[in-house]
């Protein structure tokens, strides 16, 4: 492995500006990361090499440029998001020969900040999945252990970010889908306060869930990276136009936790916690009182309810969202089609998986007449209610402290047959997409039984991400270091 | 909760999708496991509460009326199925 690839996204990116590493090293360290490690990681979809190269080249030939804060820094991104002339597939059948004519206004920042695109991170299928096993072309694997998933459905962005293939990558989280797959895979994952970055050219799976965030190597290098995505956007009435913080300034600012009141739910502690979670989460708590922090009890006492709620708003709003999928102005077309409806129904039925069919009907049946009220609406009302009890307990704490998921990464096949069982592996992050909260993954050290990485979970007042990086950029100096793995 | 195989298929026509017998009744089977979960909620009284369908307040965000011409129509054609140079083309219809 060579030395660059192993630096963080601010090391090189401070190499870079300095000079004494080219866009051109950078970017061919990193593609020689990728034709290294992917045989075995499987992290991409597709890889812009050609494209790649000719950008770092004309960085080169121009200088670095201060006002360019990524400026010849290797990223990757998660293939649900619009980049423009790229395959951009979603991991699906539908979409295979998909090219947009745009890119999403996150991916455009990237790219105006300089940053060099590599390739297309796979996923589960329209991000429908908590492993990257629901993917149409291939499945991903843990770099950490390979016959473990990397979480989802950001799988391919937090296993080729853990494997040293880039610097940093975008994801999307709809109900966890940064933080846990960047908990199994041992990084940093962001899923930003909704509204605080554009979701325009991310294809849209629950509207009023979805976010794109940071997945990198140290908090620090999130913060670069939300620096330069987050902010109002007039391509998406939802984006909010609220100022954007000096995320990475405000890291100087703090260098202990003193003054910081945590909240540790009840609900989030006492039961289901695999030992090895447990343990790996409490001495990092443990860590931040010794800096200083005040840690108290609180209580979510709705949390039990969250897995039904979630799972009645994100596919009611995924079989609307998924219905502009008719084979009439992209996408995929069965041949031979007799009609229109018959175009419409084997296009759709050819062309969505499993998963995505399953979450389709099930979102059409709770939508329709007769069971509106009992599940659509009622779960929306639940909703108000999961939200007022974030904010009763961030009213009283600056953040809230949990694991991010029960368990550390699990086998291959483990969880495909039985999707409630999926489902489930959702408890702790599919609260704060309800309640519109931002929230972190950290990593907190090696599980002592499986030696996987284990994620604690940040979660945030809205638009409170700066408070969060920094208690995550103090802590991570300050718990066992979690290394990277040797794919 | 149980759920019918004639209502999974019903659904899937709703949702302009064709199941095997076969997938039918497996849907039928894991959606009334997921439902069966769901009916947990019959529990909570929510009486009163306003449902929250986005966690943002503003609605309705104004902009001028102005035409933008942002893509070309052979850029837009590109990724169509089948298409005649200028517009999408689908089965006749009448």
């Amino acid at each position: 492995m060579s030395e660059i690839s192993t630096l963080s996204l601010s090391e090189v990116r401070a190499r870079l500006a300095d000079k004494s590493v080219s866009a051109t090293e950078a970017t061919e360290s990193a593609l020689a990361r990728i034709t290294a490690t992917e045989p075995k990681v499987r992290a991409l979809l597709s890889v812009q090499a050609d494209e790649a190269r000719a950008l770092a080249k004309s960085l080169d030939a121009a200088g670095p440029d201060p006002a360019k804060p990524l400026w010849g820094v290797p990223l990757v991104i998660k293939d649900v998001l619009a980049v423009k002339d790229a395959p951009t597939t979603c991991a699906s059948k539908m979409l295979e020969n998909f090219r947009p004519v745009y890119d999403a206004t996150a991916v455009a920042k990237l790219k105006a900040a300089g940053a060099v695109l590599l390739g297309k991170a796979n996923m589960d299928e329209f991000a429908m999945g908590s492993t990257t096993e629901n993917s149409a072309y291939f499945a991903t694997k843990n770099p950490w252990d390979l016959s473990r998933v990397p979480g989802g459905s950001s799988g391919g962005s937090a296993a080729s970010v853990a494997a040293c293939q880039a610097y940093g990558a975008l994801g999307t989280d709809t109900g966890g889908s940064i933080r846990l797959p960047a908990s199994f895979c041992g990084i940093v994952g962001l899923k930003p306060t909704y509204g605080r970055v554009s979701r325009f050219g991310m294809v849209a799976f629950g509207s009023s869930l979805d976010q794109i965030g940071p997945m990198t190597r140290t908090a620090e290098d999130a913060a670069r990276i939300l620096q330069v995505i987050a902010g109002p956007d007039g391509r998406d009435s939802t984006s909010v136009d609220a100022p954007v913080p000096d995320y990475v300034g405000a890291l100087a600012e703090r260098g202990d936790l003193k003054g910081l009141t945590i909240g540790l739910p009840a609900e989030y502690w006492d039961e289901g916690l695999s030992p090895e979670v447990a343990e790996a989460c409490s001495a990092a708590v443990k860590k931040a009182e010794e800096l200083g922090a005040t840690t108290k009890r609180v209580n979510l006492k709705l949390s039990q309810y969250a897995i039904a709620v979630y799972y009645i708003i994100a596919t009611a709003e995924a079989s609307s969202n998924l219905a502009r999928f008719d084979g009439v102005r992209y996408g995929y077309r069965a041949k031979n089609v007799e009609s229109l409806m018959d175009m419409y129904v084997r296009s759709r039925t050819e062309g969505f998986g499993d998963e995505v069919q399953r979450r389709i009907i099930l979102g059409t049946y709770v939508l329709s007449s007769g069971y509106y009220d009992a599940y659509y609406r009622k779960a929306a009302q639940v909703r108000r209610l999961i939200r007022q009890d974030f904010e009763a307990a961030l009213s009283e704490c600056d953040v809230l402290l949990g694991a991010v998921c029960p368990t550390t990464a699990f086998k291959v096949g483990a969880m495909t047959s039985d999707p409630l069982q999926m489902y489930l592996m959702d408890i702790f992050t599919i609260s704060t997409n309800l309640a519109g909260l931002p929230g972190m993954s950290l990593p907190v050290g090696l599980g002592r039984e499986s030696g996987m990485p284990v994620g604690l979970q940040i979660t945030g007042r809205a638009f409170d991400e700066a408070r969060m990086l920094q208690l995550a950029a103090v802590l991570e100096k300050n718990v066992p270091a979690t290394g990277r793995p040797l794919v | 909760m149980k759920i019918s195989s004639e209502e999974v298929a019903k659904v899937a026509r709703l949702s302009r999708l064709d199941l095997t017998q076969e997938k039918t009744e497996q849907y039928a089977a894991q959606l009334g496991d997921i439902l069966g979960y769901m009916d947990k909620l019959a529990e909570l009284d929510t009486t009163d509460v306003e449902p929250l369908y986005t966690p943002v307040g503003q609605v309705s965000v104004m902009r001028d009326d102005v035409v933008k011409k942002d893509y070309a129509r052979e850029d837009i054609l590109k990724n169509a199925p089948e298409t005649d140079g200028a517009f999408f083309i689908v089965p006749r219809i009448v």
